[in-house]
């Protein structure tokens, strides 16, 4: 009790003119401060949302997103963008036979082209994007199995890797390297494209296949491990490549800073979609002066080693062309959204202005000023 | 006759299960208080267990070691762990929370592989979070107790050791069971004792329980019968007596046991032999006491309870609302399910899928639990968390109120519950006690009538008066500037040397401030001025000083004069001697003033009186009641006894002529200035009373206006002074203290004058009624006696309807014979050892019968400043207030006139019945009443009644069957006043209507009797004020006056409920918007419990990022003004009727939740669908937009914005941001596989980012904002009207509540009906006029 009194004087702040040991302190007023904070009395903005007080804010967001919309939306369709299905389901495809007949193991690559034309020109340099539907590539599972410590070029990870890359963590005893169901699902289409002259000659057009990851990813997570050693083979020596691969991680490409972890194809299909249907940046075209047009007018083959199967969960592959503005690729949506937005804020700003001509006045005469 | 006969009854009745409320208390009991209400403690009988208690270094040592081995040591352990313990012990109390299970739950669910959706250390963060920050505040707090704990420990006390034959410093908590201690004055009692010596005479000694109790007045403890007549010499080496006693047990104010001698003599140990551990020894030069409780066996130690823990109204329905949550979490995780079972059984092993031959069923299954796992952030556990940091804060701020701070008692509020603050902004009904809550407390003796004549003591009432406004200002003056009072009485020892008194006994040398610059504590025991001085009646006084005057004798043939003198002079021996007031002297040597050697002079009759009062008593006194002098037939001139009173040369006059001197001309106080000076040089030397209640106080001072001064006390004796006597040694026989069954208290003295043993009895006017016959033997006495009966109880009758309180004065001469018969039972049931409360009851009764009536007094309790406008705020807040009281209808009735709960327009319904029958028929007829006298349409319909009902009627009407009746009845009245209710019936009926109405009820009571309404209701409030510490030790807040409920319901009730409501709704609003985003992504991602978000920002978001402003605007948010809500209570109802949180405003909320978590995931979606954006760059603007929408959502739910918002919100924003960037950049393999490395950079330089940013923020908070404004502007809540009149100036706004309160309050006055009904045994009816009014108020 006595402890439990004098707690309760030292909390309360309360001075009974008992003199315990908690009561004989230094007395001293317990007046409370006289201040501001203390009493709550903070000088303080008091935002009462009432239609006049809002009404010029209406305005004023329709004012600056009608035009924001605007420009989104020329921006968006001043963006060229032309797809091309090839995934060959149904007969007449060009790709049907490749779709078919299917088994990641096939030696012999299947292959096939598509024929398209351009109707107009794609001017700046153009970004080639192989494009999947249906491809949950953010599964809670797949998502999680890899192992970034021997993407990174982690000596212990490659010959270690993490539980998560089960069950593509190991192969005949060996670890795989790069582990896990991301890796081992990787793209392996190859496109090639083409352009046809009037004159039928076909025209290799020429597809840049560095610069297409991010720059942090190429130089930063994705390492090879072994540092500077450029004899990849030794390094990887010890693993397994992944189940689905036709070649193991060192023989991506033959040029060395592209090849192994930093192979951009790679680290393009390890940054996982995060939606189902997606588009992944292939190549660039890169635009070879300012007098002729990256893509002319025209009609162009794109040429498929039809390597990966999607009919097995109603998947489909296309391959996109696109120029890119500031906002990215196409998409009208935003343009769109930011146009209506702004109308719907100006149409209820116009609505709130009725409302407190007509209610606020009367409030007025009652009890609220405005 | 027969009315009053049931009237008396009932009164007996209801007094057999009162207790003590505080008019007198039992001399050396600590406080009967405890044994209040409902939780009487179980009556602990001896023959139970026992302890046996011997001298440590007696005789006995070898034997002391066998009995005492299971005896506790002193040191004492309040913490609940130890350093090893801690972690174990408070975990595991901490996961007796449902909420901490919960996370430990998921916490292990994320380890099952097959559900696991995080990291496994990620989805413990939330869980490690709050069980830190509860465990550390939990080790701060047990770290203060162990300091605590330690500091009283190492106190230090004189205890007796064998070795070195004496007694030496030891520390308390070596203290053992059989130790002998000696505590020198002012010094703090180690443990339990029994008082074996005192340096007093008579072995008397006085303790101070203010650290038990908060009690400051002394109370007297008694050395072991026998002991101190033996001039016991204290060698423990000698001491072989051996004591039995109760086992320990927790009640303060019973001890039983004995102590058997070596002869086998046993001696009853009673309470007044027991020091307990805590309190303080005053006023006592030295004792000596042999352990018998040590450590945490001591009666204070077992009397320390624990918090309670109460449940506020509004956590009961945020409980549902949890409920609600994990419904929808519930629903949520089965969409998923089922979902992820459909998704999986149409797929035939893609290239994503990692191959395992889980059925479709099965992985449903799992995913169920994982979502579980995703989602978990929907059970909004911070909020538990933040709830509790909000009320620390809002406590905060309500202790830290300025207008809550008493100058007087250096006091301001206290919040002893820290969980109900939002139960005081919806308060519906408050229950009020009367005596000490809406009055003063203050006891003034007001009035009195002496064998049936009255004396109005006009002078006295116009001095109140006068005191009233000088009192409160005197109240507005800074503590500095006020003279403290010292408090004398407890530093007269010799060992202390200086006046401070507040200090003496500080362990701690150099804590000692300057005492005389504090101002006063609160103290029951001193009176204040107004107390002190009474205005003798005119007539009163003449009549009494015919004793000292010379014309005395002339009165010898006038029987009736000299019986009515004898009458004057035994009603004021009576008040002067009937109570346990204890008399100090500051500046003497000795506190208690010894018996000065005054002759005992027998005197066998009233001629012999006479004859000694001409004998000695004019040439010394004659002047004695200068007062009177202009009256008196002695023709003493005013002017020349003033100039004797006050010329510095002549002989120091007795001190209670200045008491005299002053109240001669109180108006011209002020003008004497320096008479005045001189006057308080004299009041220093006069006698200090010290009352238990103050009542006592009042009567004695009474007494003493009169010249009837009592002197001095001792165990045996008392010395008074009598006008033209002077000292006078009256013998005391005994002592019967009050009860509070008796009602009443008595003592045994012989009379100073006639030596005849004589009985004077003081109590409730119903029992002394009960108990006053004729005096036998004389002839003509028993009409006149009747006579007086019947003239007192109509004074009696009048004092109540003016508000005072009555107490009746009766006396009884015994026969020697028959004393000494009474003594003989007495004496045994004093010193029996079983049942002896039970004799000594019995004794008491047996003695107080065939009382002849002296005379009654009434006294005033004056309102406290500005109780009206506080009921009047308080009715117009909704309120609805009911007063429950023990005192006379009529007394009630006219305090609640005086306090304006009733009007002059009311109508009164009364309630007095004496059957269970009548009072159905009863009830059922007042309802008819209001039912007939229903006003038209437009008026409010319960205006106007008001039901007063007494404790007997009361007692049927909350019983099986009328509760609903009466409890309808109530609902048609304004205000209930429940009189003469006994402390479980105020319970009682706190809990009827809590329960049965479902309304959120408030209790405020001062005293002892309230302890149990105040536990009972949803808030209890405590008065600290002049009846100790029971009611604020247990209440949930406490207050010095009861105008400070005004603010505390009406500004910070209405405060704290609509942050506290604001908040939950808010938490509930976050958590659903967040996680909904998540729950969205389920269905583009296969039902497989993928995440878009980086886990630790996942995480984090709801713990770091935006858990600080709902934290913030829960504390500071303000609404409304605090000026516009005092002077416009009608916005209280606001909080009373759960505006801010109905269960509708929950489901808005959550729809809205819905639509902006629609909003923020689906035009991200739109904006980058089929683009290359992957997981966690999705998460990116879907993660931001949710930041500012739920940062701006608290913006515009919020009513204030002052720079610390803006700061914390601001800092919240930035803090993401920071973190997400940060994280971005450095982590480039940890957290896999979110590895956000680059995410972050890359997207907040992009203008599409932002762009989809501004359009999720905006879309979202759109329909927010327009429901808000086009409400706030057409049809604005009253909040809203009372926040929007905060904006305009002072004298505008103040004009506008007028306008406000004008088109309100448009109902007229109500026609004035007396309801009278057939069954009614004792209905009054009052009408409040301004006349009693203009007394009380």
């Amino acid at each position: 009790m006595m402890a439990s009194s004098y707690n309760a004087k030292e909390e309360d702040g309360h001075h009974s003119g008992a003199s315990g040991p908690g009561g004989g302190t230094a007395v001293k007023s317990k007046k409370p401060d006289n201040t501001a904070f203390k009493q709550q009395r903070l000088p303080a903005w008091q935002p009462i949302l009432t239609a006049g007080t809002v009404l010029p804010a209406f305005f004023v967001i329709g004012l600056i997103f009608i035009p924001i919309g605007i420009g989104l939306f020329v921006t968006s369709n001043n963006i060229k963008e032309y797809e091309i299905d090839y995934t060959g389901i149904e007969m007449s495809s060009p790709c049907f036979n490749c779709s078919q007949n299917f088994s990641w193991n096939s030696t012999t690559p299947c292959k096939c082209s598509v024929s398209f034309s351009l109707d107009q020109p794609f001017e700046s340099n153009v970004f080639m994007y192989y494009g999947l539907s249906n491809f949950y590539q953010n599964h809670r599972r797949y998502v999680k199995s890899r192992d970034d410590s021997q993407l990174n070029g982690d000596k212990a990870s490659l010959t270690n890797p993490s539980k998560e890359c089960e069950p593509y963590r190991t192969s005949d005893k060996k670890f795989i390297a790069p582990c896990g169901a991301i890796a081992n699902s990787l793209f392996n289409d190859t496109l090639d494209l083409f352009f046809i002259d009037p004159n039928g000659t076909r025209t290799r057009i020429e597809l840049v296949k560095k610069g297409i990851a991010w720059w942090t990813d190429k130089h930063v997570k994705f390492r090879n491990p072994g540092g500077n050693n450029l004899n990849l083979t030794a390094v990887f020596i010890d693993t397994a490549k992944p189940v689905n691969w036709r070649k193991p991680v060192y023989e991506l490409d033959t040029d060395q800073e592209n090849n192994g972890f930093i192979n951009e194809d790679f680290i393009v299909w390890m940054r996982t979609a995060a939606l189902p249907t997606f588009r992944k940046l292939y190549r660039i075209i890169q635009r070879k002066n300012s007098m002729t047009p990256t893509l002319p007018r025209g009609n162009y083959t794109l040429d498929i080693t039809y390597n990966y199967p999607v009919r097995s969960f109603e998947g489909r592959k296309r391959m996109i062309l696109s120029t890119i503005s500031w906002m990215g690729g196409k998409n009208p949506f935003l343009g769109i959204a930011y146009i209506t937005v702004g109308s719907v804020c100006f149409f209820l700003g116009v609505v709130l202005l009725i409302i407190h001509h007509k209610y606020g006045n009367r409030n007025n005469s009652a009890d609220i000023p405005n | 006759m027969e009315r009053l006969r049931q009237a008396q009854l009932q009164w007996q009745q209801l007094l057999s299960s009162e207790s003590g409320r505080g008019w007198y208390m039992p001399p050396v009991a600590i406080p009967p208080k405890s044994a209040s209400g409902s939780t009487d403690p179980p009556v602990h009988k001896i023959p139970g267990k026992r302890r046996t208690v011997i001298a440590r270094h007696g005789p006995y040592q070898s034997e002391y070691h066998g009995i005492s081995k299971g005896y506790q040591g002193n040191s004492i352990r309040t913490t609940k762990y130890t350093l090893i313990s801690f972690i174990p012990i408070n975990l595991f109390e901490q996961f007796h929370r449902a909420a901490n299970l919960y996370f430990l739950f998921l916490v292990v669910l994320n380890w099952v592989p097959v559900v696991e959706a995080f990291q496994k250390e990620i989805t413990m963060i939330p869980l490690v979070v709050v069980l830190t920050v509860i465990a550390f505040k939990d080790a701060l707090e047990d770290y203060r107790r162990y300091r605590f704990d330690k500091k009283i420990n190492n106190l230090v006390a004189k205890v007796y050791s064998g070795k070195q034959q004496g007694y030496v410093d030891q520390r308390w908590k070596d203290v053992r069971v059989g130790d002998f201690v000696r505590l020198s004055c002012n010094e703090i009692i180690p443990a339990d004792m029994v008082l074996l010596y005192s340096s007093e005479p008579d072995g008397m000694c006085h303790i101070e329980t203010a650290n038990l109790d908060g009690e400051t007045n002394l109370k007297q403890r008694q050395v072991v019968r026998g002991l101190a007549d033996q001039g016991f010499e204290m060698t423990p080496e000698k001491f072989t007596s051996r004591i039995e006693c109760e086992s320990p047990n927790n009640d303060l104010s019973r001890f039983r046991g004995f102590m058997e001698h070596s002869n086998k003599m046993r001696v009853g140990l009673h309470n007044e032999n027991l020091l307990l551990r805590s309190c303080t020894i005053r006023n006592t030069e030295e004792v000596v006491g042999i352990v018998v409780y040590a450590g945490h066996e001591t009666k204070s130690m077992k009397n320390n309870g624990g918090l309670r823990y109460k449940r506020s109204k509004l956590e009961r329905r945020l409980n549902v609302d949890v409920l609600w949550s994990v419904v929808l979490l519930f629903v949520m995780c089965l969409t998923a399910a089922i979902g992820h079972g459909l998704w999986l059984s149409g797929l035939k092993d893609p290239p994503f899928m990692i191959p395992d031959d889980t059925s479709p069923v099965l992985a449903g299954f799992y995913m169920f639990w994982t979502m579980i796992i995703v989602l978990q952030v929907l059970i909004p556990i911070s909020l538990y968390v933040s709830i509790e940091i909000v009320k620390l804060g809002q406590i905060y701020f309500i202790q830290n109120d300025a207008d809550f701070y008493n100058e007087w008692l250096d006091s301001t509020v206290q919040c002893r519950a820290l969980n109900i603050t939002e139960d005081l902004g919806q308060i519906q009904h408050l229950f009020s006690d009367k005596t000490g809550t809406l009055t003063e407390n203050k006891m003034v003796f007001r009035r009195c009538t002496i064998a049936g004549v009255e004396y109005p003591h006009e002078d006295n009432a116009r001095r109140l008066e006068l005191y009233e406004e000088q009192d409160w200002d005197d109240e507005a003056l800074p503590a500095s500037l006020r003279k403290p009072r010292p408090r004398m009485q407890s530093l007269s020892c010799n060992s202390a040397t200086s006046m401070n008194s507040h200090t003496p006994c500080d362990p701690e040398p150099g804590h000692q401030g300057d005492p005389q610059d504090t101002p006063s504590p609160r103290h029951a025991a001193f009176s204040s001025r107004m107390e002190k001085e009474v205005l003798p009646d005119p007539l009163l006084l003449l009549k009494l000083n015919t004793l000292s005057s010379p014309e005395l004798p002339l009165l010898d043939g006038g029987g009736d004069a000299s019986l009515e003198i004898t009458y004057i002079v035994d009603f004021f021996l009576a008040l002067a001697v009937c109570n346990t007031v204890v008399v100090s002297v500051p500046q003497q040597k000795q506190h208690t003033l010894q018996i000065p050697d005054v002759p005992r002079t027998p005197l066998k009759s009233l001629e012999d009186l006479k004859l000694l009062f001409q004998r000695f008593g004019i040439p010394r006194f004659t002047s004695i009641s200068p007062s009177g002098a202009e009256t008196s037939p002695g023709g003493n001139n005013p002017t020349r006894f003033a100039q004797r009173i006050f010329s510095r040369t002549s002989a120091v006059p007795p001190p209670s002529m200045w008491m005299d001197a002053r109240g001669e001309e109180p108006q011209a106080a002020g003008s004497r200035a320096e008479q005045a000076g001189g006057g308080a040089e004299w009041v220093e030397v006069g006698p200090v009373y010290e009352a238990e209640s103050p009542d006592e106080a009042a009567l004695v001072h009474a007494a003493r206006a009169y010249g009837c001064t009592l002197r001095a006390r001792t165990s045996g004796q008392l010395v008074t002074e009598l006008p033209g006597i002077g000292r006078l040694p009256v013998p005391l026989l005994h002592v019967l203290p009050f009860d509070s069954t008796r009602k009443r208290m008595s003592v045994v003295v012989r009379h100073p004058l006639t030596g005849e043993v004589v009985v004077y009895t003081k109590g409730a006017d119903s029992v002394i009624m009960d108990l006053v016959a004729p005096p036998k033997g004389d002839a003509q006495t028993p009409e006149k006696h009747r006579d007086i009966r019947g003239e007192t109880q109509r004074f009696l009758d009048e004092y109540a309807r003016e508000g005072l309180r009555t107490l009746c004065i009766a006396k009884k001469v015994l026969e020697e014979e028959e004393y000494e018969t009474w003594l003989k039972h007495h004496v045994f049931a004093e010193t029996s050892i079983e049942n002896r409360e039970e004799l000594l009851m019995e004794s008491a009764q047996k003695l107080e019968t065939g009382l002849t009536l002296l005379g009654a007094t009434g006294i005033m309790d004056r309102l406290q400043e500005d109780v009206p406008e506080t009921i009047e705020a308080l009715q117009q807040a909704g309120i609805r207030v009911w007063i429950l009281t023990g005192d006379k209808q009529e007394t009630a009735v006219n305090i609640a006139c005086a306090c304006r709960l009733l009007r002059h327009s009311d109508r009164l319904l009364t309630a007095n019945c004496s059957s269970k029958e009548a009072c159905e028929v009863l009830l059922a007829d007042l309802r008819a009443v209001i039912h007939s006298s229903r006003p038209g349409p437009g008026l409010e319909e319960k205006a106007g009644f008001t039901l007063v009902i007494d404790g007997q009627t009361l007692d049927w009407a909350v019983q099986d069957g009328l509760e609903e009746a009466f409890l309808e009845l109530t609902q048609q009245c304004r205000a209930v006043i429940c009189c003469r209710s006994t402390p479980l019936q105020k319970s009682q009926v706190v809990r009827l209507v809590r329960d049965r109405l479902g309304v959120t009820t408030l209790a405020i009571g001062d005293g002892a009797n309230d302890v149990s309404m105040i536990q009972v209701a949803d808030v209890g409030v405590g008065i600290s004020g002049q009846e100790g510490m029971q009611a604020v030790m247990s209440s949930d807040f406490a207050v010095s006056r009861f105008k400070h409920l005004r603010k505390l319901l009406l500004v910070h009730g209405h405060w704290c409920y609509t942050r506290l409501a604001n908040m939950t709704l808010y938490f509930f609003y976050k958590n659903v918007a967040y996680v909904n985003l998540l729950f969205w992504y389920q269905f583009y991602c296969g039902f497989s419990g993928a995440t878009m978000t980086n886990y630790w920002v996942l995480i984090f978001f709801n713990l770091l990022f935006t858990s600080a402003p709902p934290i913030i605007y829960g504390i500071l948010d303000k609404d409304v003004s605090a000026d516009t809500l005092l002077q416009l209570p009608e916005l209280y109802q606001a909080g009373q009727n759960s505006q801010a949180y109905l269960p509708s405003m929950f489901w808005f909320t959550m729809l809205d939740a819905l639509y902006q978590s629609l909003i923020c995931f689906f035009i991200p979606y739109l904006a980058y669908a089929g683009s290359d954006i992957s997981v966690f760059s999705f998460g990116t603007p879907i993660n931001t937009s949710a930041l500012f929408i739920i940062l701006l959502h608290q913006v515009i739910e919020g009513h204030t914005m002052t720079w610390l918002h803006g700061v914390v919100l601001l800092g919240s924003a930035l803090f993401y941001f920071a973190f997400t960037l940060v994280f971005s950049v450095i982590c480039v393999t940890c957290n896999s596989p979110a590895n956000p490395l680059g995410i972050e950079t890359r997207y907040m330089s992009d203008p599409v980012f932002y762009c989809v940013c501004a359009l999720t923020t905006l879309l979202a908070l759109l329909p927010r904002v327009l429901y808000r404004c086009v409400r706030n502007s057409l049809c604005p809540s009253d909040i809203v009207r009372g926040s929007l009149l905060d904006k305009l100036g002072l004298d505008e706004r103040h004009a506008r509540i007028q306008n406000w309160r004008d088109g309100r309050t448009h109902a007229g006055p109500l026609l004035t009906t007396t309801v009278t009904d057939p069954t009614l045994t004792g209905g009054h009816f009052t009408v409040c006029s301004a006349n009693t009014r203009s007394v009380l108020s």
